[in-house]
């Protein structure tokens, strides 16, 4: 209460000050030259004022000009409107006051030294983030004052930030010895900066300031650490989850004819284009609810791809069991007619497939770690289809008969299983699981005819790592790999670490052969 | 499936084509590549003038065809489909195209490293500026990796569509590994503008005679030797590992060894095969390790047929000859062309051309 209190009287205070010193600013800094100009910015930088706000935005929006009495006027959408107030009519020709760059500069300091009075606690955060960047010496006094108002605890600790980074050049070694502590606290990239240029530079004599620096460097390279590793993991997490997507469907097919579907990666590559199909068609006919284009498209591409993969498992695949090196190469050679297909229909270069806006963005936790929404979307959206399917095996008549199949194929076929039925089915389903993981790809990445060949060789991997039968297996795998791969990646580079874990997953065989979760049986040839 | 032990059909396409008559069609086609390089060393408005264009085609299709030759060893015999083939094809280009690249740069650097301002030759090119050196790398660099990865793969009895997979992921490893600059080969462009092989100028045609006519020496000489070992006992038991693994082991046999030995010989093969390629055709780079090739390779073995050695080499030859036609005329149906091939193949044709050849024996 008492703190709102001195805040309204602080508010009125300033309102008397900015009524009397009302009159000339904007015509002070039209009538000034440049050097003037920024010397002008300076003082109100150090000393803000609520009445400047306007000079301010027109300044950084470009919409303050003067005529050739030098009188500013405010460029609107309607007219001109003359800065100092009244109705004073341009004489002769507007012209526009010209920046350049360090008057830029100075203008974005100033305008944010005056917002951190805004009531909005997030234009204040804006404000002094801003200023840990960019705040001038003689801001300190300012910066001093407005960190004992501030209520709010992250424009708080974003204040103090911005004015332990003025305080590292004060002559005080003890200011500069709390300044060095303070910066250590945080896990700003900035802070990093800061503290490694105090220490490269050789100013900072004081021996007690050095070794606190180090520490605090030492404190802030850590923090930052931690980011770029959560970052990393996080990455992993998302690539996990695309590859999961990518393998769920080749490890059911797999499982159940024991056959490689070489033509996988292609059913991901027409799910986004069913992606790319069903946002032109609400481009076309429905924009106003283009926003829930990648839910419509989620079904569409689906069946489309299942459709797919249920006439190729018809027509080529059922006439090849039994012979599984051959199906590759069939499958292979399906895979090469679809890449040439979509070329043909949709041209070789890459369709442009958007984000709708609740997908676009992201959530800041760390100051250097940023998650993008689409990515949390889709990990969630992957773990969703692997319950999705976990059910279907599981829980129902067709999952019953995937596995009777999968177990013993003569065996179920006895019991009445109609095995042909089962297998188109569950070529469908792997294929439609595949088409899904193309919707979820469109938003994060290129749509192309050459889409499914950069994961297919990775889904296979999976495949190979998880062992068949148990979703359990291509669940640890997909995220297993997704994640090695992008902790190895900046360590040793991209392509060193996508050898290392073929290596790494040729070892591993050795010790397991049927993979992470192998069924057991007693069948043998 | 039951597909006819291939010794038996060998057998049997002789007999009843007549050995003669086998025998006259194999010294026409021998003949024929022998006057090939011989022709093109006439001069250049003599109607029986080979250019340099159709011999270039001619060698690198043999190349491929002794690629399907070794490839027809491990698959057609063993029973293991490799999709890393051409993985072993360019070691041994890259390291022929070393000793190129040092016989053009003289005492210098090889010029990409030049650009990269590197200042010395990273260690494994020591010796390439020897001829002799090189030809053991062409032999040992595919070699060796083909002994390890199959010492791991075999050890842990990976076989079928899994030893497939790998196979391809290591080609896939391979090609991104050599794309890059800091791996010392010259990253995406490869090796080219070779000048000089053993002294002699590389485009002068006795050059590309006596290139052509190695390839076509060492065509015959694999042949024989797949033959041999086809014939011997050595080949029944690889036919028997590949038709029922545990029945073979239950007699006492211990597969590795043998798995081993043909997966070393044909990786080798391979890497020779590269080793002529490349001085004929003038360059070596990334893609040919890229999957996609290696899996095409696997085509040429099926369309000729498996396990009948002569097959493939008929393969390599009609994909190839339809390759070279489309990409000229039908640019844009090249690809449905080799896609409907994998299937109508696979589908209509399990024993390729030689089976067909044999049926209409029969009937």
């Amino acid at each position: 209460m008492t703190t709102a209190l001195y805040r309204l009287l602080f508010a009125l205070l300033l309102c008397f000050q900015w009524s009397s010193s009302y009159a000339g600013d904007a015509a002070d800094f039209s009538a000034a030259n440049s050097s003037k100009q920024a010397k002008l910015l300076q003082a109100w930088a150090a000393a803000p004022d609520a009445a400047r706000l306007p000079l301010l935005e027109s300044l950084q929006n470009g919409r303050v000009e003067a005529d050739s009495n030098k009188t500013p006027f405010y460029k609107t959408d309607t007219g001109y409107q003359a800065a100092e107030g009244g109705d004073l009519e341009p004489v002769g020709k507007l012209r526009k006051l010209r920046l350049n760059n360090r008057l830029r500069g100075l203008i974005a300091i100033t305008m944010a030294s005056h917002q951190l009075f805004s009531t909005d606690p997030a234009v204040r955060l804006l404000a002094a983030q801003e200023l840990q960047k960019s705040a001038k010496p003689a801001q300190l006094q300012l910066l001093n004052e407005r960190l004992a108002q501030e209520d709010d605890a992250d424009v708080s600790e974003a204040l103090s930030l911005a004015l332990a980074s003025l305080q590292l050049i004060d002559s005080d070694p003890q200011v500069r010895l709390a300044a060095v502590r303070l910066l250590g606290e945080t896990g700003q990239p900035l802070a990093r900066v800061r503290l490694e240029r105090l220490l490269a530079d050789s100013n900072e004599t004081d021996a007690a300031v050095r070794t606190a620096a180090e520490t605090s460097l030492a404190q802030v390279k850590r923090r930052l650490m931690i980011g770029e590793l959560l970052g990393q993991a996080f990455s992993g997490m998302s690539l996990g989850s695309i590859l999961l997507l990518a393998a769920l469907g080749l490890a059911i097919t797999f499982g159940l004819l024991g056959v490689i579907n070489m033509a996988h990666g292609e059913m991901l590559m027409l799910g986004a284009y069913s992606t790319y199909m069903v946002q032109v068609m609400f481009q076309r006919f429905a924009p106003e609810a283009i926003a829930l284009y990648p839910l419509v498209a989620l079904p569409v591409a689906f069946f489309v791809t299942a459709a797919i993969g249920m006439a190729l498992e018809r027509t080529v695949i059922r006439h090849l069991y039994g012979r599984p090196l051959e199906t590759l190469l069939a499958t292979w050679g399906i895979s090469l007619i679809l890449i040439q297909l979509v070329r043909v229909l949709f041209g070789a270069q890459n369709v442009e497939v958007a984000n709708p806006y609740w997908l676009s963005g992201g959530i800041q936790v760390l100051p250097n770690l940023v998650l993008p929404y689409n990515r949390i979307v889709i990990i969630a959206f992957a773990l969703f289809v692997v319950v999705l399917t976990w059910l279907l095996l599981n829980k129902t008549r067709l999952g019953l008969n995937v596995r009777a199949v999968t177990q013993n194929r003569n065996m179920a076929a006895c019991c009445g299983v109609p095995t042909g039925r089962v297998d188109m089915l569950a070529f469908g389903l792997g294929s439609g699981i595949a088409g899904l993981g193309g919707v979820a790809l469109s938003q994060i990445g290129n749509v192309g005819p050459d889409l499914g060949q950069s994961y297919i060789i990775d889904s296979f991997l999976v495949v190979v790592l998880g062992g068949v039968g148990q979703l359990a297996g291509s669940v640890t795998a997909a995220f297993g790999l997704g994640i090695a791969n992008k902790i190895l990646e900046p360590q040793i580079g991209a392509v060193l670490g996508k050898i290392l874990i073929l290596a790494l997953i040729i070892l591993f065989i050795q010790k397991r052969p049927q993979g992470l979760f192998a069924l057991k049986g007693r069948v043998i040839d | 499936m039951t597909m006819p032990l291939n010794q038996t059909l060998l057998a049997r396409t002789s007999a009843k084509l007549g050995p003669r008559l086998s025998i006259a069609v194999g010294a026409v086609v021998l003949a024929l590549l022998i006057a090939l390089p011989l022709l093109h060393l006439t001069p250049a408005d003599s109607a029986f003038h080979v250019n340099a264009y159709t011999l270039t085609l001619v060698g690198k299709i043999l190349c491929y065809a002794i690629v399907a030759l070794a490839l027809d060893l491990v698959w057609g015999y063993a029973g293991l489909l490799s999709l890393g083939h051409g993985l072993f094809f360019a070691l041994g280009g890259y390291a022929m195209g070393m000793y190129l690249m040092r016989q053009s740069a003289g005492d210098g650097l090889p010029a990409f490293m030049s650009f990269l301002a590197w200042k010395e030759l990273p260690w494994y090119w020591v010796g390439t500026d020897h001829f002799i050196w090189a030809l053991c790398l062409v032999v040992l660099a595919p070699g060796l990796l083909a002994l390890v990865f199959g010492f791991f793969a075999f050890r842990s009895r990976i076989k079928g569509v899994y030893f497939s997979i790998m196979t391809q992921a290591l080609t896939f490893a391979g090609m991104l590994l050599f794309f890059r600059n800091e791996t010392g080969f010259g990253g995406n462009n490869g090796f080219t503008d070779f000048k000089r092989i053993l002294g002699f100028d590389i485009t002068a045609p006795a050059t590309r005679a006596a290139l052509f006519l190695a390839t076509v020496i060492l065509l015959v000489a694999s042949l024989l030797l797949g033959w041999k070992l086809a014939r011997s006992k050595f080949g029944r038991v690889l036919t028997a590992l590949r038709d029922a693994e545990n029945r073979l082991m239950f007699c006492g046999y211990d597969p590795r060894g043998y798995k081993l030995f043909i997966w070393v010989l044909s990786a080798v093969l391979c890497g020779l095969a590269g080793a002529l390629y490349v001085p004929q055709v003038g360059i070596i780079n990334p893609s040919e390790m890229s999957p996609t090739n290696s899996i095409e390779a696997a085509v040429w073995v099926a369309l000729g047929g498996r396990g009948t050695l002569i097959g493939p080499l008929l393969g390599a030859g009609v994909v190839n000859g339809m390759k070279s036609w489309f990409t000229v005329a039908f640019p844009e149906y090249w690809l449905f062309a080799l896609g409907a091939l994998f299937i109508l193949i696979t589908l209509y044709l399990p024993h390729g051309i030689i089976g067909l050849l044999k049926r209409g024996e029969k009937q």
